[in-house]
């Protein structure tokens, strides 16, 4: 895992190899085309990127019109905009004539940093999974991002895709990587409990694997790379074959992936669950890896929850 | 013959019908689709190139219905032109139906947009326009926006837009009736002056009165006409055409005649059909 990658550089990647295989997709940015790497698709068909200048509310209801003549749009802007600004332009023009639409939103998390609570969209997850007809996909690595853009063409339908700024470590190789919209990955096996766990905080769960490893600790690590429609099957199977869950995100614990999966495993098989992610509380400006830290999102804290949801499971 | 007869006779049928319908439902929106049916006759009944057996046409005009609470006056209109059977109107807003408060592209046959929250069909409308300049093709769109729905932000985005992006194959009708749910525009939030403001904003402006079909049809042949830049016919009409009691009364915005009301009305538009 020493090679690293921003999922939005490989969103770059993948919607200029989108350009070259289907001339129906269109891209839109809002202003903020060089930081999304919309632009190195402009670079190659200038003709079919389009900027709304700094108007969320207008990309989403351009893109809606363009799906609605045929195209694939791929709206982009960073995610606190893209889903926040735009919220009800995407329930209403988007979702529920169920258009065509891509949203393929940036700088996602807290790992922003710098910028601040303004700019960190920690419940973007959230308000699109409540969406009907909407699909929510939160990559990895960017070998996942570039996969799920790709996949996310062929989908007939509205489909959120979350982007981060940040190098994240490369889980995944691009050769026999494989990906399937709803379908969960198991990374790792492990009988004592399971980490599930989505976008950045799948890297730091495998690294969380390693430490409990090394204290005679066995546990399960899944990628849940679809939020919505989620992989109720894999989450049930790992209740029912450890006992126990931890989920991590970097998102709010409420809305996004710790509540999708406790609410599978409530109507389904209960089991003891600790829940990683923001904890309901707004982020400040500082290095993306300091407020990881600071915000409890390390493979440290993946440990610790682990400990803990094993000594509520022996109760 | 009397001139445009034809089309002051379709536009009383779709007024009979709106206020059939609205009687039926029991709620809805009469002021703002009375207003608006000689702009949607002269759409549907002689502008644009439809095929209501091909509703999903990729080379037809479409007609984004930004202020979508006048859906009573589209659907009158798709029934008369026969998209779906005219027993539908009479199923408006019920459980189970087809015909929603607000249109819905995807449940109703000749709905070219989904539409209902103020201020996104210009964006919509755009999108397309957009996506008919990409592809070579040369159909036209067509939008209704209400006058106090040029309140919502948005529409001043995509006002932006469609001049940016030259698409002089739009063509925007303003329902300028002048009142809006909480009493007249001017008392609410004036949006004067408006003609200035699209000027501004970089649109070819028409000023027309929006119950004459002469004026209707010239403005509709000068947005043709006019190249490089979207169009805008700010259309002076009256809320609640027709029906004298409705004629600029705020309260039938958003409220059903019962039926009494509905026969008065009904008089006054020549009778039953």
């Amino acid at each position: 895992m020493s090679k690293k990658m921003a999922t939005r550089d490989a969103y770059g990647e993948a919607l200029k190899e989108l350009g070259k295989i289907n001339k129906d997709v269109v891209v839109l940015d809002a202003d903020l085309s060089k930081s999304t790497r919309t632009n190195w698709f402009k670079e190659e068909f200038p003709d079919r990127f389009i900027n709304v200048g700094i108007a969320e509310q207008n990309l989403i209801g351009t893109a809606a019109g363009l799906a609605a003549a045929g195209k694939i749009p791929f709206a982009s802007s960073f995610a606190m905009f893209a889903t926040g600004r735009a919220y009800e332009i995407i329930r209403n023009s988007v979702a529920y004539p169920k258009l065509n639409v891509k949203i393929a939103a940036t700088h996602a998390g807290i790992t922003v940093g710098e910028d601040g609570a303004t700019h960190q969209s920690v419940e973007d997850l959230s308000l699109m999974r409540t969406i009907p007809n909407m699909v929510v996909i939160n990559p990895a690595d960017g070998v996942e991002a570039k996969a799920a853009v790709l996949e996310a063409a062929k989908y007939y339908g509205p489909v959120y895709i979350r982007l981060g700024r940040s190098k994240v470590p490369v889980i995944f190789n691009e050769d026999d990587y494989k990906f399937e919209i709803g379908k969960g990955i198991m990374l790792e096996d492990g009988t004592d409990a399971t980490i599930i766990a989505t976008g950045v905080m799948v890297s730091a769960a495998l690294e969380a694997r390693k430490k409990l490893e090394e204290e005679g600790i066995k546990v399960r690590v899944i990628n849940i790379h679809t939020i919505k429609p989620i992989d109720k099957d894999i989450i049930i199977k790992a209740a029912q074959d450890t006992g126990a869950i931890v989920t991590a995100e970097e998102h709010s614990i409420i809305g996004g992936l710790g509540s999708a999966v406790s609410e599978v495993l409530v109507e389904n098989y209960p089991v003891v669950v600790e829940r990683i992610g923001i904890k309901d509380t707004f982020g400040e400006s500082g290095n993306g890896d300091e407020l990881l830290a600071k915000y409890g999102l390390t493979s440290e804290n993946i440990v610790e929850a682990v400990k803990k949801v094993l000594a509520r499971k022996r109760g | 013959m009397e001139k445009h007869a034809e089309f002051k006779k379709i536009a009383t049928t779709l007024r009979k019908n709106i206020i059939k319908m609205l009687n039926e439902s029991g709620s809805g929106h009469p002021g703002g689709s009375l207003s608006a049916c000689e702009i949607v006759t002269a759409l549907y009944f002689k502008e644009m190139r439809i095929d209501p057996k091909q509703p999903k046409w990729e080379d037809r005009d479409r007609f984004v219905l930004s202020k979508g609470h006048a859906a009573p006056v589209l659907y009158a209109a798709l029934a008369e032109k026969g998209y779906f059977a005219k027993e539908e109107l009479m199923k408006l807003r019920k459980t189970g139906q087809m015909l929603q408060g607000h249109p819905d592209m995807k449940g109703t046959p000749g709905v070219d947009m989904t539409t209902g929250s103020l201020g996104q069909g210009l964006a919509a409308a755009n999108g397309m326009a957009l996506a008919a300049k990409l592809s070579n093709k040369d159909y036209r769109v067509y939008a209704l926006l209400g006058d106090g729905e040029v309140q919502e932000g948005m529409i001043w985005e995509a006002a932006m837009f469609a001049a940016h992006y030259k698409l002089d194959n739009l063509t925007v009708f303003l329902d300028n009736n002048g009142l809006q749910i909480d009493g007249e525009n001017k008392e609410v939030m004036n949006i004067e002056p408006i003609d200035k403001k699209w000027e501004a904003f970089g649109w070819n402006v028409i000023k027309i009165d929006g119950h004459n079909f002469e004026e209707i049809f010239e403005a509709l042949d000068k947005a043709r006409e006019t190249k490089g830049k979207p169009t805008i016919i700010i259309a002076k009409t009256v809320k609640g055409k027709g029906v004298s009691f409705m004629e600029n009364k705020v309260g039938w915005h958003g409220s059903a005649p019962n039926d009494e009301e509905t026969e008065k009305a009904l008089a006054e538009l020549g009778g039953e059909m």
